[in-house]
């Protein structure tokens, strides 16, 4: 009180005033974002356990359904792969001579929906099951070559269901015995695929609404910690949008750092993957490698994170707010 | 600048807080508010920051009729009042500085700004040198000065006060009377609800006495 600054000029409270008193309202907006920022960075700083808590819960949420999600690309993938090689095998009656054959698959290459068609001979058939079964003695013993001669057909669609049509019509040939396309597992296989697909929407679903529930309730704590400030914020003139921004920014950091440790959480499982995956596919005679979740993937999961941590904290915060008022 | 017409505030079961009650407190008036407690006085100061609606008659505060105030322009009502509470309602985590900035950081005002407001409001309380400590560490009659900065550093044209002196000794009380009426002078509408009679008796302003929620008394402002 010894010195005495300018007095103080009545301001009139109407619309401008904070104009008038020096305050843009977009640097205003502008400077309280940043200052919101930086202070949700330092409350993260001051309280690194129970914020690394809340991330690794946010994160642990994320993680399993990414991870699932890994899981059906890579089995796509493979079963992409095994479509990729579907044949149909031919076996043609006894009677059929190799020669006969031999026209036969020229004829079946020009047939519409047939990508290629060869002839494995009998005698070829012969020495290929020798190779594979070490029956050598057996079939020695038997005199004569007892496989019939055979037509390995690829269709030129990979659609099982155009894949059978090939097969019907292959199958009425009258040089035909009979014809085989083992579709059934691989029907199997995609009926697990979208099951799986299925399953992992859902768990994803419930485990997003997981990290709502766990946004909304750290945050129903962290505002009722603060019901008094709040309560002062509002009496000296704090607008609802001022209130809620420190706690959507609280939101949004702890489901974009709950999405990055969901990443390095998956990172780190497919790591110690790898290895074992490639000794398997290598028994296998396969250069299969686990892919990991991609780039756009990564970044839509990150979003994500961002998202629902903005949109829980949205959800709690709102409601919460209005219901603190100072009386 | 506040004038209160036919005011009432009947609460929910009957119990009516105010009863009719009219004034007028003239823009740059220093005025007292007095009464037993339950009398209305705290009920004032909630009208006039629309803390509490008034369930009947007018309010009318720097030329705006409160009824037809819409609930999201409170903020900027209050942002024309600073506000001193009998437990100076301060945030303790945080220094006196940031305490005292708070009604600045709302309306978004720069850093440097923000530095030199919150100075000058600190100096004309006298408490510069305490601007990093934190308010757990002064005494009562500090930490009413912090309030008061922190309701004055934003130059709002009304000032209120609510039983400002009421956790003071005598001295400190003086001095804090004091600080108001310097704001007074510099133009700044000040009503301070206070049941501290021998205090408010000495000084030269007008008081207004109320009993039940109605206005029972008046004394005028006394001239020096």
């Amino acid at each position: 009180m010894k010195r005495h600054r300018t007095p103080a000029p009545p301001e009139a409270p109407r619309r401008g005033a904070e104009r008038r008193a020096g305050v843009n309202r977009f640097s205003a907006w502008l400077r309280n974002h940043l200052r919101v920022f930086f202070n949700t960075l330092g409350q993260l700083y001051r309280a690194p356990l129970h914020a690394l808590l809340t991330v690794a819960v946010i994160g642990i949420a994320l993680a399993l359904p990414a991870a699932l999600y890994v899981l059906l690309q890579n089995t796509q993938r493979l079963a992409d792969h095994w479509e990729g090689t579907a044949q149909i095998s031919l076996f043609l009656k006894p009677s059929v001579s190799d020669d006969e054959a031999e026209k036969l698959a020229a004829r079946v290459r020009g047939l519409a929906g047939i990508k290629q068609a060869r002839v494995l001979s009998r005698a070829q058939a012969l020495e290929e099951f020798r190779a594979l079964s070490g029956l050598d003695q057996a079939l020695a013993a038997l005199g004569e070559n007892p496989l019939p001669a055979l037509l390995i057909v690829t269709p030129a669609s990979e659609e099982p269901a155009d894949a059978e049509a090939v097969l019907e019509t292959l199958a009425a040939l009258p040089e035909v015995e009979t014809a085989e396309l083992d579709l059934g597992w691989l029907k199997r296989l995609r009926a697990l695929l979208d099951l799986m697909r299925r399953a992992v929407w859902l768990l994803g679903a419930l485990l997003c609404s997981a990290v709502l529930l766990i946004m909304g309730n750290t945050l129903r704590l962290a505002i009722q910690n603060r019901h008094e400030e709040i309560e002062l914020m509002r009496l000296i003139g704090a607008t609802d949008t001022f209130l809620r921004r420190p706690f959507l920014y609280f939101g949004l950091m702890y489901g974009l750092l709950g999405a990055l440790f969901a990443l390095i959480l998956l990172g780190l499982t497919l790591g110690l993957l790898a290895a074992p995956a490639k000794t398997l596919a290598a028994l296998y005679n396969s250069s299969f490698e686990i892919n990991g979740l991609g780039l756009n993937a990564s970044l839509g999961l990150l979003a994500l994170g961002a998202l629902l941590g903005l949109a829980g904290a949205w959800l709690a915060v709102s409601r919460q707010l209005k219901q603190i008022q100072p009386g | 600048m506040i004038h209160f017409d036919h005011a009432g505030k009947r609460y929910p079961g009957g119990f009516e807080a105010l009863n009719g009650l009219s004034f007028e407190i003239a823009q740059g008036e220093m005025a007292f508010l007095t009464g037993h407690s339950g009398a209305g006085k705290s009920t004032v100061l909630k009208l006039i920051a629309l803390i509490e609606r008034a369930s009947s008659g007018q309010v009318i505060v720097n030329g705006l009729n409160l009824a037809a105030l819409r609930e999201r322009r409170i903020p900027h009502l209050r942002r024309s009042i600073g506000m001193v509470f009998q437990n100076h309602r301060l945030l303790y985590d945080r220094t006196v500085f940031d305490n005292v900035a708070l009604p600045l950081i709302i309306s978004g005002h720069g850093h440097g700004e923000i530095g030199r407001r919150v100075r000058a409001a600190l100096d004309k309380v006298g408490l510069l040198n305490k601007e990093r400590a934190y308010p757990i560490t002064l005494s009562g009659g500090e930490q009413q000065r912090v309030g008061i900065a922190r309701a004055v550093v934003h130059k709002p044209p009304i000032l209120l006060a609510d039983e400002p002196t009421g956790n003071l000794d005598p001295d400190l009380s003086r001095e804090v009377m004091e600080l108001f009426r310097r704001f007074n002078q510099f133009g700044v509408t000040v009503l301070i609800a206070s049941h501290d009679l021998d205090l408010i008796t000495r000084l030269p302003y007008r008081i207004l006495s109320l009993k039940a929620g109605r206005l029972t008394g008046e004394r005028a402002a006394l001239t020096a």
